[in-house]
């Protein structure tokens, strides 16, 4: 009896000691996890910080040879000279404005070909489907090259038009709402069929507002889309009244013998950077939810 | 008249009804076999315009010789041939273009994809300020390329004379060559007049894959969440080290995701072109060395720009090639690895 006591008691202590070096090991492995991860953070947010308070100094502080990180004398006024020297007033109602509309048009359309494709039979359905995912794989360049002759041809050349219609059909927004449609249960179709409602009241009144995260996400991806775009702007509407906000930003500072005033440059990045981040905050969810689908900015 | 309520839509239809049989027969009641095509139209009239004609007509002009702005509209007539494409892969500046974006791509995509692995893992495996720092992680998707690209621009630039005066003079390195100080290192001329190539190229690399990350984090952490902790527990009991359940468990579930990751990461950066407008502007290279980091995409404007659109057609005709051809290698690797 003594001796199988003392082989419990070894055995407990044996327990003892593993679970203690167990503890220990997990306590430095959270450590090293949380110090990576925190590390990595303060690198990605770090270009944000250098941003503001890079645009909150004056030049002669930003060329101090030993950095300062806050500024001595905050500079407010470097926001309303980069507002007027860029002129982004003016490119941010053209922004907006492509922007809205576009998002307006591009829904519409959107919802009529998704119900269309999740719940109306035709022939060919699946096969035309099935080209039209199919043309998601080609380079938009491809496309951009005859959209500029036809443009042209058009004479929608500077014009509002140019920047809004050419975009207004994405099929990664059918497909997107359209999955979402179908994830409706039929019956309510079918029900709402017998009841005699019209397709349009049906897909006003039950589709919509089901799928109304999709929409929400369709209309965020296109409004940050616009506030992005910058290659098709500067081929076909880059004179003053129609340029869009990231053209205007790059081509208002191209100073590129590294004497720019960069107080000033980061004060209009600042500035233009700022809408997008309040959507982020505000709407996140749905960005999130949008972009893990995709994988294609704007 | 049954004491149902009539429409007027329902009158105006009944009285074509009644009057041409015709129209009954092959239009109201057909109605719903091509009601269908009245939802798509809007769609694809667009859709026509400026996804299939542009489709037909930039593959025709690509084998057009020579086709241009000002002799098309002079009436001209063009010979079918191949030369448009000898011509861009024999200009010397094609070939920059070519290297280049190789280059970004065969870096940018394994160092972001490997490092953004290691945070979605990390991030998986804690409770605590999870959501907060899967946020930030996030962020710098939410940005504008070339807005940011501006900022990577401040960070990286010399203030001052760095190579054409002598001594040079260095009013300020920039920050980032402030933390190379710090280290003890020396100051580097990342990207201004007389900066070396490489230089050019690692601002570009840690540029790129700071933007790349947010998008990778988010689709592998999810596809760590949605791996069955059952797993993780039976390697548990069975003792299997933290490394080999990496290795056995996480990685081949995680597969699918990696693989999409990779190959999104290869077609964008195949594709790469603004985020270097924002850092070096509109002439893709630093001061005295315009075009040097030009891209396969900024080929291709160029040429749209001076109206060369037989080569500019030929060479977004190479981008779609290469694209398709590496993302057939990418599937054709993934189907033997990736475990489903």
């Amino acid at each position: 009896m003594n001796t199988n006591t003392g082989i419990v008691t070894m055995h407990e202590k044996d327990m003892k000691r593993v679970q203690a070096t167990q503890k220990v090991v997990k306590v430095f492995v959270k450590i090293a996890l949380y110090t990576f991860l925190c590390i990595m953070a303060l690198i990605v947010l770090f270009p944000f910080y250098w941003m503001i308070i890079s645009s909150l100094k004056t030049l002669e502080e930003y060329k101090l040879a030993i950095p300062t990180f806050f500024p001595k004398q905050i500079m407010w006024s470097n926001y309303v000279r980069a507002f007027d020297t860029a002129n982004l007033g003016r490119l941010f109602l053209n922004t907006m404005y492509v922007g809205i509309v576009s998002t307006l048009l591009s829904l519409v359309i959107t919802v009529l070909t998704a119900f269309a494709f999740a719940r109306l039979e035709f022939k060919g359905k699946d096969l035309l489907f099935g080209a039209l995912l199919a043309t998601m794989m080609i380079p938009g360049e491809l496309f951009t090259i005859t959209n500029y002759i036809t443009v042209v041809k058009f004479g929608w050349y500077q014009t509002f038009t140019v920047l809004i219609v050419p975009f207004l059909v994405s099929i990664f927004y059918i497909y997107l709402l359209r999955q979402n449609f179908m994830q409706i249960p039929e019956e309510l179709y079918l029900a709402a069929k017998v009841d005699g409602t019209s397709d349009i009241k049906y897909l006003w009144k039950v589709m919509i507002p089901l799928a109304m995260p999709s929409l929400i996400s369709i209309t965020i991806l296109k409004m940050m889309g616009a506030w992005n775009s910058y290659i098709w702007p500067r081929l076909v509407a880059n004179d003053d009244a129609h340029k869009m906000i990231t053209n205007g930003l790059r081509n208002a500072f191209t100073d590129a013998t590294g004497q720019a005033d960069f107080p000033l440059q980061m004060a209009a990045v600042a500035l233009v950077s700022a809408p997008l981040f309040l959507v982020f905050i505000f709407l996140r969810k749905y960005i999130m939810k949008g972009v893990s689908r995709s994988g294609i900015k704007g | 008249m049954t004491g149902t309520k009539l429409t007027l839509k329902d009158k105006i239809i009944g009285f074509f009804a009644e009057k041409m049989p015709w129209f009954k027969k092959y239009v109201i009641d057909t109605f719903p076999k091509w009601k269908a095509w009245i939802y798509l139209s809007p769609a694809l009239v667009l859709l026509l315009i400026f996804t299939a004609w542009p489709i037909v007509n930039t593959v025709r002009i690509a084998f057009l010789e020579g086709y241009g702005s000002l002799a098309a509209t002079g009436g001209a007539k063009f010979s079918f041939g191949f030369q448009n494409f000898i011509d861009v892969v024999e200009y010397h500046a094609f070939i920059t273009c070519l290297k280049n974006t190789v280059l970004l791509c065969v870096l940018t995509v394994p160092i972001s994809t490997f490092l953004a692995l290691l945070i979605a893992v990390c991030l998986n495996s804690i409770k605590f300020m999870q959501r907060f720092l899967q946020t930030i992680f996030f962020l710098p998707y939410v940005t504008n390329s070339i807005a940011i690209g501006m900022v990577f621009a401040a960070m990286f630039n010399v203030v001052g004379n760095f190579y054409q005066g002598r001594p040079p003079v260095i009013i300020t390195p920039g920050i980032v060559n402030n933390v190379i100080q710090f280290f003890g290192g020396e100051i580097v001329n990342w990207m201004n007049a007389g900066s070396e190539y490489w230089a050019n190229m690692f601002v570009m690399v840690v540029y790129i894959v700071w933007n790349a990350l947010p998008f990778k984090i988010l689709v592998l952490l999810g596809g760590l969440q949605g791996i069955n902790k059952q797993y993780y527990d039976a390697a548990k009991v069975d003792g299997t080290s933290r490394v080999r359940t990496f290795g056995r468990i996480t990685v081949p579930l995680l597969s699918p995701m990696l693989a999409y990751v990779i190959i999104t990461g290869f077609i964008g950066g195949f594709k790469e072109y603004s985020s270097i407008v924002g850092i070096f502007g509109e002439d893709m290279g630093p001061a005295g060395g315009a075009g040097r980091l030009n891209t396969m995409v900024g080929y291709i404007y160029d040429a749209i720009e001076s109206e060369a659109w037989g080569t500019a057609s030929a060479a977004a005709l190479i981008l779609f090639g290469i694209i398709l051809v590496v993302t057939a290698l990418n599937l054709w690797v993934s189907k033997k690895k990736v475990h489903y």
